[in-house]
C-alpha cells in the first residue's frame, strides 16, 4: 500500500492500519511526556511524570477515594443527564414536527443555550441548595438546552417523502409520527444522546465547584489548592477514561439497536 | 377517468409569488400510461403532488371519475423521486405496510405480498434490508409498494432516474409487464425521452417557468414493446419529434433567463 494510497481523500484504509494509527498517536505522547519528565527537563511541579500520576491512581484506588468519588460522579451524570433526556426528546420531537410550537420555543432555547452554566452557579445553590440536587441541577442546565435543538433537527432532517409515502397509504398523523418519523429519526436521536452525554461529562467539574466533598470534579479542584499536579493530572485522565467508555458503550447499543442500517 | 381541470400553482419565496404551474389540463383514460417530460424544475413533482393530494392546487381541480380528490387516498399510489424506502423494515415489511389499512384477511396479505416480491423479482430477498440492497432493487420495493394494495392509479415521479443504463432498461421491461398484468393508469414523470416513448400511450411534454402543456402527443407504436423498437423508425421519427418541442423549449427559457 502505498503512501498515495492511504493519503487519498474519503478513501477507505485498512482496519489494521486505522486501529494502529489510534493507538501510534498517543503512545507517541506518552513516549514524549515520559522522555521529557525523565530527563527532567520540567519540574514535576508543572508537569510530574506517567509513572507518579500511574502511582496517584493505584494510591486513590487502594484508598477508596476512586470508588468513592466514581460513583458520586457518576450518579449524578447520570441523573442530570437523564432528567435533561426525558424532556428533551417529547420536546425537540415536538419542535421538529410543528412548527408553532419550534417559533414557540427556539427563539427562547437559542438564547439560553449561550448563557454560560458557571454564572448561573449562585442561582442554582438559591434554588437547589447544596446538596446533590444543586450539582444535578447544573449538569442537567450543561446538557438539556443543546440536546433539545439537535433532537429537533434529528426529526426535521429525515425525508419528507416518507411521511407522505405514509400519508398515501392511508395512516393517521399519530402513526405516522410513532412508526414512521421516529424509527426513521432514531439513529440520528441516538447519536445526539451519545454526543450529549459527553457535554454533560465535561460539565463535571463546573458543577462540583461549590459545596462538594466528593466527586472526580472536586478532587482536581481540591487538589489545586496543595498543587498536587499528579492528583490533578491522573484525575482529568480518569475523566477522559470514563467518557471513552460511555461512548463505546452507546456506539455498541446503537449498532444493536439499529442493525437496519449496516450494510 | 382521471380529470386534471385548469391546474395553478403558485408559491411564494421571499414574499414573491413564483408561478409554478400555469392552467395545466389533461385528461387521462382507464388503463393509460402516460409520461410527463420537461426541463429540470418546470413543476413536475409539483404537478405529481397535487395529483397524490399531498399538496393543495392554488387554482383548478383533480377529479377521479367526476369526483374531485380531497388528500390523499388510496385510490392512488406514489413511487417518489429517490427511494424512499422505510430503512427499519425488511423488503417484505416495506411491502406488508402498505396492507395494513386493507381490509384483508391476514392470509390474503401474505398472498399479496408473495405475489408482488416476486413480481418485481426479489423473491430470495424478504428478509434483507433496504441498505443492503443495490438502487434497482430499492426500486423495485418501492414500485411492488406501491402496487400490493391494488391502487387505480400509479404515479410516478423520475423512478429510474438515478439507475445506470442497464439496469434502467431491464426496470422500464419489468414495469411494462407489470403494467400489463395488473392493469393500472400510470402516470410517469421524466426527462428521458426514450424511456417515455418506450413506456407510454401518450407524451405530455411540459413547457418551463411557469410550466405548462406545450405538446402533447401519441406514440401508436404496438405492444408488447420489446427493448430493440427504439431503433425502428417511427420510434425515432415520434423522438425527433419531441426532441425537436424540447430544444425549443429549452431556447425560449434561456432567452427569457438571458433577457431577465
Ligand atoms: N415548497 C416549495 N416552495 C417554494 N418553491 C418550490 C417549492 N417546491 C418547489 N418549488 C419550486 O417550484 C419549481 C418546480 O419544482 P419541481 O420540484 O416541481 O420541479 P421538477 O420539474 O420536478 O424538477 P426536477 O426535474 O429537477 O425534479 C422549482 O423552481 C422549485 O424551486
Ligand atoms: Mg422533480
Amino acid at each position: 500500500m502505498s503512501r498515495r494510497r492511504l493519503l487519498s481523500l474519503r478513501r477507505d484504509i485498512p482496519a489494521p492500519i486505522f486501529a494502529a494509527a489510534g493507538v501510534l498517536v498517543p503512545l507517541v505522547l506518552l513516549g514524549l511526556w515520559w522522555g521529557v519528565t525523565a530527563l527532567g527537563l520540567v519540574r514535576p511541579l508543572f508537569l510530574p511524570g506517567p509513572g507518579d500520576v500511574l502511582a496517584e491512581g493505584l494510591r486513590q484506588a487502594r484508598e477508596g477515594i476512586l470508588w468513592a468519588d466514581a460513583s458520586v460522579s457518576i450518579y449524578r451524570i447520570t441523573v442530570g443527564w437523564l432528567a435533561a433526556t426525558v424532556l428533551a426528546l417529547p420536546i425537540g420531537i415536538l419542535m421538529g414536527n410543528f412548527r408553532l410550537i419550534e417559533g414557540a420555543l427556539e427563539p427562547l432555547i437559542s438564547t439560553v443555550r449561550y448563557m454560560p452554566v458557571v454564572a448561573l452557579i449562585p442561582l442554582s445553590i438559591l434554588w437547589a441548595g447544596i446538596g446533590d440536587g444543586q450539582k444535578i441541577l447544573i449538569l442537567f442546565l450543561g446538557t438539556f438546552f443543546q440536546q433539545v435543538l439537535m433532537v429537533m433537527d434529528n426529526v426535521k432532517t429525515i425525508d419528507m417523502n416518507l411521511i407522505r409515502a405514509g400519508q398515501t397509504l392511508g395512516f393517521s398523523n399519530r402513526e405516522i409520527l410513532t412508526r414512521i418519523i421516529l424509527p426513521a429519526a432514531g439513529p440520528g436521536i441516538w447519536d445526539t444522546l451519545r454526543i450529549t452525554i459527553g457535554w454533560t461529562w465535561t460539565y463535571l467539574v463546573v458543577a462540583e465547584l461549590v459545596a462538594a466533598n466528593t466527586g472526580l470534579g472536586r478532587r482536581i479542584m481540591d487538589a489545586q489548592r496543595y498543587l498536587a499536579t499528579d492528583t490533578i493530572l491522573f484525575g482529568t485522565l480518569f475523566i477522559g477514561f470514563l467518557g471513552l467508555l460511555t461512548d463505546a458503550a452507546f456506539k455498541r447499543t446503537g449498532r444493536l439497536l439499529f442493525r437496519w442500517t449496516r450494510r | 377517468m382521471l380529470e386534471i381541470d385548469a391546474i395553478s400553482k403558485t408559491f411564494t419565496v421571499d414574499r414573491k409569488a413564483v408561478p409554478v404551474l400555469d392552467r395545466v389540463s389533461l385528461s387521462v383514460a382507464e388503463n393509460e400510461f402516460l409520461s410527463i417530460v420537461g426541463t429540470s424544475g418546470c413543476g413536475k413533482s409539483t404537478l405529481l403532488n397535487i395529483l397524490a393530494g399531498l399538496e393543495d392546487a392554488s387554482d383548478g381541480t383533480v377529479r377521479i371519475d367526476g369526483r374531485p380528490i380531497r388528500g390523499p387516498g388510496r385510490d392512488r399510489g406514489v413511487v417518489f423521486q429517490g427511494y424512499s424506502l422505510f430503512e427499519w423494515m425488511t423488503v417484505e415489511g416495506n411491502i406488508r405496510f402498505a396492507l395494513e389499512k386493507s381490509d384483508l384477511p391476514a392470509a390474503e396479505k401474505s398472498e399479496r405480498v408473495a405475489h408482488f416480491i416476486a413480481a418485481v423479482g426479489l423473491r430470495g430477498f424478504e428478509r434483507a434490508y433496504p441498505a443492503q440492497l443495490s438502487g434497482g432493487m430499492r426500486q423495485r420495493v418501492a414500485i411492488a409498494r406501491a402496487l400490493v394494495y391494488r391502487p387505480r392509479i400509479l404515479l410516478m415521479d423520475e423512478p429510474f432516474g438515478a439507475l445506470d443504463a442497464q439496469t434502467r432498461g431491464m426496470m422500464q421491461e419489468l414495469l411494462l409487464q407489470v403494467w400489463e398484468d395488473h392493469k393500472v393508469t400510470v402516470i410517469f414523470i421524466t426527462h428521458d425521452v426514450d424511456e417515455a416513448l418506450f413506456l407510454s400511450d401518450r407524451v405530455v411534454v411540459l413547457a418551463a417557468r411557469p410550466g405548462r402543456i406545450r405538446r402533447e402527443i401519441d406514440v401508436p407504436l404496438p405492444r408488447p414493446r420489446a427493448f430493440d423498437i427504439v431503433t425502428e423508425a417511427p420510434f425515432m421519427a415520434l423522438k425527433r419529434e419531441i426532441l425537436t418541442e424540447i430544444r425549443a423549449e429549452t431556447l425560449r427559457a434561456m432567452g427569457q433567463e438571458a433577457g431577465a
